[in-house]
């Protein structure tokens, strides 16, 4: 999983504000929640010692993009399909009990997990335990991921 | 507007019954709940099998005839393969090696056939999946990786639902153990409870485990904590409900030798309570071992002779390359992708005869390839999942070309 550090190393690291953030270090934190683009760095565009982390940058934040509003990113390319997130996921069991609950595909729409063609796509988002001001670090669709294709940003 | 079909998967031994295939003009549009495995089975072949008699497409009439003369003209013609075939076509082939008095043999002759032979002979207790479901406490993958081989394993059965007697799932009622050699993707699942063994030392762990059992003190020549071994062995004695998944590196590693784990299941059994299901892996492997024990009483290494079935390791496919077969018909299986490469040689060898309907690495070097429905998805059946349990299979396309069955009753009546 992509951290703030990671991306703070890839910034000019001059705390220089024109981003209209108080450091770089900030701005390392807009990035990763989703707020901010890197372009918005003038001395990262301008300057070309900053090609390499341009790129860098770009790589690692091009998942960050598709991430739902809870953070959610489905890795496709790593999924196998195997429904352990569908089956695990509390609010899928909470809603589709006699389903996804016991381990069938799920039987409504209510679902935030559900594999199709061979892949998890992630639906409701809003009833996910990381969403709205109750939230809670609800692991449980990542923790039972064999291939770490499911991850919270 | 696309026709929704509940299919049963063939992708693998798990046989999936809750697949939705979103199907327009026979094209399949969607696939709701199958894995990647299942989805690429239901998507069907890259490239279709066309009738060929020497590299040269022929009719399908032509290619069954030179079919049913290269096997009637062999001293010891060899049938194998049948793991991706439907029951009926296994009879078919079973009345097809009596015919011609030919030795019969199937993948589980090197894979699962000495589990499922203790099974069928009674000398092993299992269960079905759906126990395992509502029942199971513990959960022990012994030289298995389900997650690799059988994606949704742990997630409809054996792990993460909610069983009848397991209302709190994976979180509070059930403990999934796995013994491998490498942390695979089912031991990462099984966090602290995977015990990583040296390759081929499963028999010291078994027997290790059995002192443990016993309250004696266990030895290991490798490095593993014993206390870590202790604590397993009380929890197999406290579980309600086990099942052992015992996976290809368990019976390779224990080669013929069935006893020790026997004795295992029985010690488990007097102290709580366990059974084993093998982790078969093509969707009717375990369906050939039944049909053939039903036909003759053995599994598998079958010979037909004319007082009658025999059977013996030196009828295994292995031993039969390495010696007299003079011809060999395939069926559902790509050898030469999958067996080691002397004896894929000796394959391209002798007088090869290849029924499947995609074309494959055996294809290339088949003297004669005979394309069938895909069972399953063009042709219906019936099939023995992986806990022996019989699964009618839900063909939804419709096609013209033949199933495998009818392929082999024609080659039949070539012969006669």
């Amino acid at each position: 999983m992509t951290s703030a550090m990671e991306i703070y190393q890839l910034l000019p690291k001059t705390n220089c504000k024109e981003c209209n953030e108080s450091t770089c270090m900030a701005f390392a934190v807009a990035l990763l929640s989703g707020s901010r683009q890197y372009t918005e760095c003038p001395p990262l565009i301008k300057d070309d010692k900053y090609h390499n982390s341009r790129i860098k940058l770009e790589e690692i934040l091009k998942p960050i993009r598709g991430a739902e509003e809870t953070g959610l990113i489905v890795h496709e390319e790593l999924c196998s399909g195997c429904g352990n997130c569908v089956v695990a996921c509390p609010v899928n069991v909470a809603n589709d009990p006699h389903g996804s609950g016991r381990g069938f595909g799920p039987t409504n729409d209510k679902v935030i997990f559900r594999v199709i063609d061979g892949k998890v796509k992630a639906a409701n988002i809003e009833e996910c335990r990381r969403f709205g001001k109750n939230r809670i670090m609800c692991n449980a669709c990542i923790d039972p991921c064999p291939t770490e294709a499911i991850e919270f940003v | 507007m696309s026709d929704i079909t509940t299919w049963i998967c063939t992708g693998c031994a798990l046989l999936c019954e809750d697949i939705q295939v979103y199907a327009a003009n026979g094209r399949v549009e969607k696939v709701e709940h199958a894995c990647m495995m299942g989805k690429s089975r239901v998507t069907g072949c890259k490239h279709i099998a066309k009738p060929m008699v020497d590299h040269t497409e022929v009719t399908i009439d032509k290619a069954i005839s030179k079919a049913a003369h290269i096997l009637k003209n062999a001293d010891n013609p060899v049938l194998y393969g049948w793991g991706n075939s439907t029951s009926q076509a296994q009879i078919a082939g079973i009345e097809l090696a009596r015919v011609l008095n030919a030795v019969i043999d199937s993948t589980s002759s090197f894979c699962q056939g000495i589990t499922i032979n203790e099974i069928l002979q009674g000398q092993m207790p299992s269960c079905t999946l759906e126990d395992v479901r509502e029942k199971a406490d513990v959960i022990l993958y012994w030289g298995a990786d389900p997650m690799s081989s059988h994606p949704r394993h742990l997630s409809k059965y054996s792990y993460f639902p909610r069983g009848d007697m397991r209302q709190h799932g994976y979180e509070e009622d059930r403990k999934a153990i796995a013994i491998d050699v490498r942390q695979s993707r089912t031991a990462r699942i099984c966090k602290d409870m995977f015990y990583r063994i040296p390759p081929g030392s499963d028999l010291e762990f078994m027997k290790a485990l059995l002192d443990a059992l016993d309250g004696k003190v266990p030895k290991l020549s490798f490095d593993l904590d014993i206390k870590r071994l202790l604590e397993l062995a009380t929890l197999l004695k406290q579980c309600e409900f086990g099942v052992i998944f015992a996976g290809l590196g368990l019976v390779y590693s224990i080669k013929e030798d069935i006893q020790i784990l026997s004795g295992l299941i029985s010690k488990l059994n007097e102290l709580s309570n366990f059974s084993l299901i093998p982790m078969v892996g093509h969707f009717n492997m375990r369906g050939f071992n039944h049909n053939l024990f039903n036909e003759t009483g053995y599994i598998h290494r079958v010979k037909f002779t004319d007082k009658g079935p025999v059977s013996g390791i030196e009828f295994s496919i292995i031993e039969q390359l390495k010696g007299n077969a003079d011809a060999i018909l395939i069926i559902g299986s790509d050898p030469l992708a999958s067996l080691p490469g002397a004896l894929s040689k000796r394959i391209e060898d002798i007088p090869l005869i290849l029924i499947d309907p995609c074309e494959n690495l055996t294809t290339k070097a088949a003297d004669v390839t005979i394309p069938c429905k895909a069972s399953g998805i063009e042709e219906g059946g019936t099939a023995y999942r992986m806990d022996g349990e019989i699964i009618e299979l839900s063909p939804f396309v419709q096609s013209k070309g033949m199933s495998d069955e009818m392929i082999i009753q024609r080659i039949i009546k070539e012969i006669n």
